[in-house]
């Protein structure tokens, strides 16, 4: 009798550690997977901006400066591409505080933003940007979920043995960035 | 995390609902056959005593065969039909500058709830509005009419497009589909049915002499059925305007999850209703899926017991309250003062 009650507690013992180190090995899936998401938007931004760099260079000959913070920007963030979520997330924060005030002084060029050209790099540009602060925030929820599990008793017992880590969260650090000026590119003027 | 814990309820009761309709669907079906067969059997027990000449259920097993038939082709049909009767056009290669606008939205909340893009359509329509329809994240598409285009700006469509794909996300289009499909068998059905019994003398004939406890019970028996059969269309309607309702609450925080914005949906959804125009083209086949009313039924406009049966919306002012309410906790939350 308490051999096969031993015997049941160990299989659900075994049950439980199969289903929490599963469980735990799919969310950090999830969470490698959501941070590639993001490249592939940083990728994207990456590929853009020679093309609006150079759409725009002949009618602002006067924003060298502005013009020039971009292309170091980029540089600079395609340099961190392969370090960690720091890294990343303070050049990538850098390249787009660098594009949101190209985009302010854009606004001054009423025949820049007349152009069918420039408009649609524009609106590829900004739904990037989108794109990554939408990518940014899915990996940030997905990561919390995987931290938290990993952190909480009793799933705690089985991370060491899903090789599970804290994953880093990508973190808005300076207020400038936070604080990047909406471009609003839709063609209506707001109403109301 | 409240939203997320709400998100998985949402999705499990879904699953559960789906089932549950699937199973009450099923048993409808065989009442709705074996029903009357019963009564055709005790019909005929009645009349010949002894030997019974009524013993095939035919009804059951054409009904259950058509049924079964016509729901699966339904099921994988109807999201595309739904689509073309509201002569929406896919956007595969977007033109202007406001079709870019829109695929790059879709695909920016595709992105936000870590779920594949769905195909995007556009209807040519006066009337601002849109819905999702599919089967799951994979086959889902969103639909927008040109009303809407022209009234939101970039961040409301966002909301907008957010609040559909809540409803990709929540599996409630999976719902509304099956839902939709089960509910044509039935019409289909209890249209046809009863044809055959203005049309067929069947019923009546058969040799022998009636005796009173059967025949009495294949009464009962058979107008219970035909009961049954005439109320059918209209209590599935009923159902599934219940169910779409629920629905649309969680999708506004759902949609405002995604976009974290929620003040951006109450105004939308505000434009939507001033700017509401008589709509030409989504029919009231689409309508339950769309955000708001296309019909302008005034039942949506109200809470109690019968806009509770009948409405397939919320009342918008309600919703666009809520969505306030959550911006303002917003605003509390990171500290700021909520101006206007």
């Amino acid at each position: 009798m308490g051999s096969i009650l031993l015997l049941v507690i160990l299989i659900v013992i075994a049950v439980w550690v199969v289903s929490a180190y599963n469980g735990l090995i799919s969310l950090k899936n999830q969470t490698v997977n959501a941070w590639k998401q993001i490249d592939v938007q940083l990728k994207r931004r990456h590929d853009l901006i020679p093309n609006l760099v150079n759409t725009v260079k002949g009618s602002m000959e006067f924003e060298k400066d502005t013009l020039q913070a971009v292309v170091d920007a980029r540089s600079k963030a395609m340099a961190s591409g392969g370090g960690g979520v720091k890294e990343t997330a303070a050049a990538e924060g850098m390249l787009s505080g660098a594009l949101g005030k190209l985009f302010v002084v854009m606004e001054r060029y009423p025949d820049l933003k007349s152009s069918q050209n420039v408009r649609d790099l524009q609106e590829e540009l900004s739904s990037t940007e989108n794109k990554i602060a939408f990518a940014r925030q899915l990996y940030n929820d997905v990561a919390t979920g995987y931290n938290t599990k990993q952190q909480q008793f009793p799933t705690n017992l089985v991370a060491g043995l899903a090789k599970a880590e804290i994953a880093e969260l990508w973190e808005i650090e300076d207020k400038a960035e936070r604080e990047v000026p909406a471009v609003d590119l839709s063609l209506k003027k707001p109403q109301g | 995390m409240t939203a997320g814990i709400n998100l998985f309820e949402q999705q499990a009761r879904n699953r559960r609902l789906t089932v549950a309709w699937l199973v009450l669907f099923i048993l409808f079906f065989a009442w709705l056959g074996f029903g009357g067969d019963l009564a055709l059997y005790l019909a005929a027990a009645s009349r010949t005593e002894g030997q019974v000449a009524y013993r095939f259920p035919w009804i059951g097993l054409v009904v259950t065969t058509i049924a079964a038939i016509t729901a699966w082709v339904s099921w994988r049909k109807g999201p595309q039909q739904v689509l073309w009767s509201t002569g929406a056009r896919e956007l595969a290669t977007p033109q202007t500058l406001e079709e870019k606008q829109l695929v790059d939205v879709v695909e920016e909340m595709a992105i936000a709830a870590g779920l594949p893009k769905p195909k995007v359509y556009v209807i040519d329509d006066e009337d601002p509005n849109a819905f999702a329809t599919g089967r799951d994240a994979s086959t889902a598409c969103i639909a927008v009419t040109t009303g809407l285009l022209a009234v939101v700006n970039r961040e409301e469509l966002q909301a907008v497009i957010a609040h559909e794909m809540g409803h990709v996300r929540n599996l409630d289009v999976r719902l509304m589909t099956l839902i939709a499909s089960l509910v044509g068998v039935i019409v289909v059905l209890s249209n046809g049915m009863g044809r055959m019994l203005r049309g067929g003398g069947w019923l009546r004939g058969g040799k022998g002499k009636a005796s009173g406890p059967l025949l009495a019970a294949a009464a009962v028996v058979f107008v219970l059925w035909l009961i049954t059969l005439i109320l059918a269309p209209f209590i599935s309607r009923i159902m599934a305007m219940a169910v779409s309702r629920d629905r649309e609450y969680l999708a506004d925080a759902t949609g405002a999850e995604l976009t974290r914005n929620p003040g951006a949906l109450a105004s939308a959804l505000e434009k939507i209703e001033t700017h509401e125009a008589p709509t030409t083209h989504i029919k009231e086949g689409a309508a339950h899926l769309c955000i708001a009313d296309p019909l302008g039924r005034d039942v949506n406009l109200k809470e109690g017991r019968l806009a509770d049966l009948l409405a397939t919306h919320p009342p918008m002012a309600m919703r666009i309250t809520r969505l306030k309410g959550m911006a303002f906790q917003q605003l509390k939350a990171a500290g700021k003062q909520p101006t206007a």
